[in-house]
């Protein structure tokens, strides 16, 4: 088994910042946890990167290391069990996880913010909303708390919760599924972060209030200028909100495109079958097509490809040798700008 | 798989509407000859009349006095035909789930009838409310809180068996399980094993198993694929459709997914806060919608397709659901609605084809609660 150097390749750094470098890169990232059944590799060499003001979306399924990979970033991982054998967390060109403690707590809240995905089991149900959200400017700028509660109200004004004045001393009980989610951004928003990772924040919502949640989200990143990290199962979702996109399989990224690119001509047999097999609300399809088999255990992932078990186009070298997320060009070898798929048969694929 | 078609009595096959005292013998027994026989393909096999479901809100301890209700259900009625799929969608906490539990006979209706061939179940009791209760089955949402932990996939499957033992001699049920396994798609091997050394998917295709256990008719879905996975959903969906028409089953089919809802189903109901506010065919509720509500909900759902994002119109609705403990009066969506009038506030509307598409044979002649019905295509782009 041969194991390819993946750091080979790393995403085209177009609108990076002023001095060229991008707002957050990842770097070779590799996460694992120490479980009863040996070690769990979650997160496999995973590398991404994100400017001010783009959305890079990461999609996969449960267990494809997109939430560990935003842990590792916001330094929320349960270490141990948890550990990071190896990688680089770039933030404004330093490396956050050779950061002490503090160093890093400055950044956590202050610089990146997370957006949770249950807003009702993220609020700590016996303080007010008001307490909550005033929190972060009492610990970071060292607020009063009168101060702290007036900012709260502009807060939850930004993020149009309707009497904000008069619902600041409410508890998060008494308020609905998308208000509490409008309370989780304001309170990602409240220091005005350069990035903003937000895991499956509409996962628990009815549509029409996923709809206006995604929709304020947007609103409030163009006005700021932030990074946006949106993990995310939901191919719709990410349609709709996503500059560029990375999708997951079993700790390592197998696909990255620009949105438009990988819904029109998707470069790796995996995102090619999960896009055959949602049905359409516009058109009544026969048979949906289906990935057989399961995502693999982590303690225990195929050697090779990791969707190798699974994959229609499987050969001999997919049971091997891992591939290389490495570029996708065009048939006559042109130019495809950020597009990369770790696919042994990624021109099969994409150009049928 | 043992024969799942009934034909034991020769009973009149069309269900006729009659009220059952079931305190006589005699009646109970032509009430349970009428349960058991069969129903032509495209017959209604379940109506639904006027189904109401009040949680009563109490206040006190000792003397407990009603201070109001949640009307979880106020008033739905539909039919569901034999061998189609009915799908049910709406937002959380509209009454979906209750309806499915109303019809389970889980929850005591209010008031209302639902007459499964002909015979009120709300009003059955002993033997002919187990044959109904062994012909309409359901598949819950959550593959892992609906498989007891400490019992064995064929212990699972085969409890089924102990309340209605007729299904299934003694001697045989072991390879009944196996063979209900093999139909789900699993290894009949894995009869010994537990809940907790299957997947999600899996599980679930248990779930479906114990559905099909006692060869009902009818098997309600209450969200049977929200909690998979998306590349394990559509190998669910697959199983479902093969079974049904491998067993002619009828299908109630309750998901908030509306991409799904529009897979699987020939007819979709679309609830708000307790109320059916539009029912047709597939085609008439997302290529036709008449009702807002339908179409606000349909133009937010995303579409994984980018190029077309942008030609769609989107309806983006403010503000939530109220609460079902103290509806809007009048229409119950006018306090979201872009049309909304003083009509909407004073006046119920009723669900039927509106007056302008009567005469019309067009799609849009479908029935829709709305006092200003109106086509409008958001699914598609313009």
């Amino acid at each position: 088994m041969t194991i390819i150097d993946e750091t080979a390749w790393s995403p085209a750094p177009d609108g990076a910042e002023e001095d060229g470098r991008p707002l957050l890169e990842v770097r070779d990232l590799h996460v694992e946890f120490s479980t009863r059944d040996g070690i769990a590799k979650a997160v496999n060499g995973v590398n991404y990167s994100v400017n001010a003001g783009e959305t890079l979306a990461v999609l996969g399924e449960s267990g494809s290391g997109k939430s560990v990979t935003a842990q590792a970033i916001m330094g929320i991982l349960d270490m141990p069990p948890g550990r990071i054998p190896r990688g680089e967390i770039l933030f404004r060109g330093q490396d956050m996880l050779k950061m002490s403690g503090e160093e890093r707590r400055k950044i956590r809240g202050n610089r990146i913010a997370m957006i949770f995905q249950d807003a009702l089991s993220s609020l700590n149900p016996v303080l007010s909303v008001g307490y909550q959200l005033g929190e972060m400017f009492r610990v970071h700028q060292g607020l009063s708390k009168k101060e702290a509660k007036a900012k709260s109200i502009e807060l939850m004004d930004r993020v149009k919760i309707p009497a904000a004045a008069a619902r600041v001393n409410d508890y998060p009980h008494q308020f609905s599924g998308g208000m509490r989610q409008r309370i989780m951004i304001a309170m990602a928003l409240a220091l005005e972060p350069d990035l903003i990772i937000a895991d499956e924040p509409t996962t628990a919502l009815d549509v029409t209030v996923q709809a206006q949640v995604m929709d304020l989200l947007a609103e409030l990143q163009r006005e700021y200028h932030m990074g946006l990290i949106l993990i995310t199962h939901d191919l719709g979702v990410v349609a709709d909100v996503a500059d560029k996109i990375a999708v997951m399989y079993a700790g390592r990224i197998v696909e990255t495109a620009p949105v438009r690119e990988l819904y029109k001509r998707p470069a790796h047999p995996y995102t090619k079958g999960l896009l055959d097999s949602i049905p359409r609300l516009d058109q009544k399809g026969q048979e949906l097509y289906a990935i057989k088999g399961l995502p693999p255990n982590l303690t225990r992932i195929p050697a090779g490809c990791a969707f190798n078990p699974r994959c229609p186009k499987a050969q001999d070298i997919c049971r091997t040798d891992i591939p290389l997320l490495s570029p996708v060009t065009e048939r006559d070898g042109g130019e495809l700008a950020g597009r990369g798929s770790a696919c042994h048969f990624w021109k099969e694929t994409i150009h049928g | 798989m043992a024969e799942l078609k009934k034909t034991d009595e020769s009973m009149d096959a069309t269900p006729n509407v009659t009220e059952v005292e079931t305190a006589d013998a005699a009646t109970e027994a032509a009430a349970v000859a009428a349960i058991d026989a069969p129903v032509d393909r495209g017959e209604p096999i379940l109506q639904v009349r006027n189904l109401v479901k009040h949680f009563p809100l109490t206040q006190g301890i000792l003397f407990k006095r009603q201070i109001g209700a949640v009307k979880a259900v106020d008033g739905i009625s539909f039919d569901l035909y034999q061998g189609e799929t009915l799908g049910i969608v709406g937002e959380s906490g509209c009454g979906k789930s209750t309806v499915a539990k109303l019809l389970m006979l889980l929850e005591k209706a209010t008031a209302g009838e639902v007459f499964y061939k002909g015979q009120d179940i709300t009003k059955l009791s002993g033997r002919a409310l187990k044959a109904v209760r062994r012909n309409i089955q359901m598949v819950f949402q959550d593959p892992y809180t609906s498989l007891n932990p400490r019992m064995t996939v064929g212990d699972i499957i085969g409890e089924t068996f102990e309340i209605h033992p007729e299904v299934a001699p003694k001697g045989d049920r072991r390879k009944r399980v196996q063979d209900l396994l093999d139909v789900v798609g699993l290894n009949p091997e894995y009869i010994n094993r537990y809940p907790h050394q299957f997947s999600g998917g899996q599980r679930q295709r248990i779930g479906i198993a114990r559905g099909l256990a006692l060869n009902p008719e009818i098997i309600i879905c209450d969200e049977p694929v929200s909690a998979l996975d998306v590349s394990v959903q559509a190998q669910v969906i697959n199983l479902m459709e093969k079974l049904q028409d491998e067993f002619n089953l009828s299908y109630l089919f309750i998901a908030h997914d509306l991409s799904i809802v529009r897979h699987i189903s020939d007819r979709v109901g679309v609830m708000y806060l307790g109320k059916m506010a539009e029912i047709g065919t597939d085609t008439q509720i997302y290529d036709h919608p008449t009702h807002p509500y339908t179409q606000a909900l349909l133009s937010a759902v995303p579409v994984p397709d980018p190029e077309s994002r942008e030609g769609r119109e989107r309806i983006i609705l403010t503000g939530d659901v109220p609460s079902p403990a103290n509806p809007p009066s009048g229409c119950r969506f006018r306090t979201r609605c872009w049309k909304a009038q003083d009509k909407c506030a004073e006046e119920v509307p009723l669900l039927a084809v509106p007056e302008r598409f009567k005469a019309s044979d067009s799609p849009a002649a479908h029935e829709s609660a709305c006092h200003f019905a109106e086509e409008k295509d958001v699914v598609h782009a313009a």
